[in-house]
């Protein structure tokens, strides 16, 4: 089998019809004419992070906060290293682009004086449930919209240091596409399936992030020269053992503590309970033998624990299935924690593209949103709709009065002859699989994974770039039966290129900034004097130059 | 944890192979649908939620403390009925109004 090329062309690319995706169209359709192609590799309906639902607005600026308390609060809890403008330029809009999904059709629940019930200072509640097809049907009914759904992206298209489309492969029919645009906005996500995760067996993919989500978009920018930022603030969730839901709704929710095997209260012991303490105390009590840990959860009455079963089944329907087939449900037994393999999530954490505050990218025409950008930890749900809004506008203004620019048909056949190869070519000596599983075990075992407590050392890190290295050159010798296979080889392709550039990152890092996330055992000490600084890098020549950047303040205007 | 699709109940319609957000289940070759990728499903239930027909059941593997039971829904308007089916048949069912945000 090979593929039929196709060209398609459009105003504006997105790439990844997720949160931001959506957005950011949606964006685009309702203020101009502008035309616009989504290329989604699985459906808008439920692709990306918001498949199952979400539980809260976790980023909204409640009474009694404003955007200013809510960055000083993302740098509090980034230990002090975040780009403000970035942060600043979303937090002004947050209100804003809830209004906007409350007004698609997201249940917000309101106080009997029509105010939203606020959660905590920043975060509201919603029934996020149908948070996902309620925003692919508003772009579903835009007319200048045109979606693909089921296709794969793989590569920019580069000509002359410019971005001027992108290629992608049909996961459904035998079509290699070659889209043209004038501007491009990737919002493809983060990278999920880097590290060994919690559950590597039957259910090695019941994790927090989406495991389809696989750092295309990094991968992509990567091979394209683009600047990165802060690859080494990875992201490490603490959820509930076994099904990884979220916390959030019963720490936050019904106001539950965190207790070790003891029932002792532990994360103060450890220092301010900011979101990297809480997991990385968690790690400590049980390698100290404190464990398990838990929320206590005991005692909350039946409703409560009503409450709590739907609250799950709208976001993480496991962790009801769970309490309800064992037959003992919150009220009557703790909810066991543990931290989660480490993601790579701008939406999170600071890691993805280097980005102005318009969100261009350091290469011209291409844009990010969402957790694919880096700079601005916390962004969320809505922090990726307002980033998406800014990135759209910017990019609707960047393609005033700009022509299509095209390749010769040759650049193009060289590229489906690349893609094709995969289907034409007799088996290597290894599967996707186990390439897979190598690759997830190495990051475990030498990137600071799970299994040593998240801390890494220079010497493993050597280790983990020649055995990373080694699956590259493997990984050119996948074979792929149908298009589903050459899917997951681009994904592993994907991730390969991710592990490259998070190992340089760690190993750039000589301090340890934030606990687990970024702990480096041959310098266990914050450095201020020389590391209050992003960590970036630039694949060029095939070999990652890292840059140390200066903070960026909340008022600047960061132009590359 | 992931998916079983009852072919008896399955009535080709189609809606789960396009919904799943890693595109895990195909057709069969009476158009019938089956999860091809078992183990790389992510239990989001959005497959459950197109199903008109019931067909389609998730379970927890026995390595995350699955001890046999299963859980479908049913849409009824703006309710969504999630059941969940133990081993010894006994059923518990909770109904969500999607309309209701959530308390917590
Ligand atoms: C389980 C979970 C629960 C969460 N809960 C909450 C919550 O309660 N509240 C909250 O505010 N935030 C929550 N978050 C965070 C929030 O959902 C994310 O930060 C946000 O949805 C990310 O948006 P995004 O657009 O960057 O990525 P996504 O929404 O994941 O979109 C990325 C899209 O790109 C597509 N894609 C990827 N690669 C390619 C490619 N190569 N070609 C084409 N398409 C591609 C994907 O299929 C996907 O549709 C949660 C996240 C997770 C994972
Ligand atoms: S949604 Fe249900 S009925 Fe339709 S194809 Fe899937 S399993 Fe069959
Ligand atoms: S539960 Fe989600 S990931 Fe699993 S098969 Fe259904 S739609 Fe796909």
């Amino acid at each position: 089998m090979t593929l039929e090329p196709k060209i398609l062309k459009t105003d504006i690319l997105i790439i990844g019809g997720g949160t931001a995706g959506c957005y950011g169209a949606l964006t685009i359709a309702e203020n101009s004419s502008v035309e616009v192609i989504i290329a989604e590799k699985a459906n808008i309906k439920r692709s990306g992070c918001l498949a199952a639902g979400v539980n809260a607005i976790n980023a909204y600026i409640n009474e009694g906060e404003t955007p200013e308390s809510f960055v000083d609060y993302v740098k509090r809890d980034s230990d002090g290293l975040i780009r403000e403008d970035l942060v600043y330029t979303i937090a002004k809009r947050l209100n804003k682009v809830t209004e906007k999904i409350e007004s698609l059709g997201l249940p917000i629940l309101k106080d009997e004086n029509g105010k939203y019930v606020s959660r905590g200072k920043r975060s509201i509640k919603i029934n996020g449930e149908n948070i996902k097809p309620i925003l692919a049907k508003a772009v579903e009914e835009k007319q200048n919209i045109k979606i693909l759904n089921k296709v794969n992206i793989i590569d920019y298209i580069v000509k002359e240091q410019k971005i001027i489309g992108a290629y992608g492969f049909s996961i459904e029919e035998n079509n290699f596409y070659t889209i043209y645009a004038k501007a491009v906005i990737c919002t493809t996500g983060g990278a999920a399936g880097i590290y060994k995760s919690n559950n590597p067996g039957f259910s090695r993919h019941k994790m927090w992030y989406s495991p389809f989500n696989t750092g295309a978009g990094y991968a992509m920018g990567i091979r394209a020269g683009a600047e990165m930022t802060s690859f080494e603030m990875r992201f490490i969730a603490l959820r509930c053992k076994d099904t990884i839901a979220p916390t959030g709704t019963t720490a936050q929710g019904i106001g539950a503590r965190q207790i070790n095997g003891k029932g002792e209260d532990y994360v103060k012991k450890y220092g301010k309970p900011t979101t990297p303490m809480r997991l990385y105390s968690t790690v400590m009590e049980n390698r100290n033998g404190e464990g398990p840990c838990y929320l206590q959860t005991v005692g909350i009455t039946k409703e409560q624990e009503e409450e709590l079963y739907k609250a799950y089944l709208n976001m993480a329907p496991a962790q009801t299935l769970k309490w309800i087939e064992k037959g003992v449900g919150p009220a009557d037994e703790n909810l066991e924690i543990e931290g989660t393999e480490p993601y790579i999530v701008g939406g999170h954490t600071s890691s993805g593209y280097w980005v102005d505050t318009d969100r261009a990218t350091t290469i011209e025409g291409l844009y990010a949103a969402g957790d694919v950008a880096g700079g601005s930890p916390k962004k969320y749900v809505t922090g990726c709709f307002a980033e998406a809004e800014i990135a759209s506008i910017a990019a609707m203004e960047y393609i005033a009065g700009k022509k299509l620019e095209t390749l010769q048909d040759s650049e193009i056949d060289q590229k489906l002859r690349e893609v094709d190869s995969f289907l034409t070519r007799a088996a290597g000596p290894y599967t996707i699989e186990q390439v897979e599983e190598a690759m997830q075990k190495v990051m475990d075992e030498y990137a600071g994974g799970i299994s040593t407590g998240y801390i890494y050392s220079k010497k493993r890190l050597e280790i983990a770039k020649q055995r990373i290295d080694e699956l590259v050159d493997i990984s050119k010798t996948l074979k792929a039966q149908d298009l589903h296979q050459l899917l997951f080889i681009y994904e592993i392709i994907d991730r390969l290129d991710v592990c490259k550039a998070l190992i340089r990152h760690l190993e750039a890092r000589k301090e340890t900034r934030w606990k687990c996330y970024q702990e480096n055992a041959d310098y266990p000490e914050k450095d201020d004097a020389n590391f209050l600084k992003y960590v970036n890098s630039r694949y060029e020549n095939g070999e990652f130059k890292i840059l140390l950047r200066e903070p960026v303040e909340r008022d600047d205007i960061y132009e590359h | 944890m992931s998916i079983k699709i009852d072919k008896e109940k399955c009535t080709a319609c189609g809606k789960c192979l396009k919904v799943c957000p890693g595109s895990l289940i195909y057709k069969d070759e009476t158009n019938k649908a089956f999860i091809k990728y078992e183990k790389d499903c992510w239990g989001c239930t959005a497959c459950l939620k197109e199903c008109k027909a019931g067909a389609i059941k998730y379970f927890l593997g026995a390595d995350i403390g699955g001890k046999g039971a299963c859980l479908h829904t049913i849409q009824d308007k703006d309710l969504l009925h999630w059941f969940i089916v133990k081993p010894d048949g006994k059923e518990e069912k909770i109904t969500i109004n999607q309309k209701d945000a959530n308390k917590y």
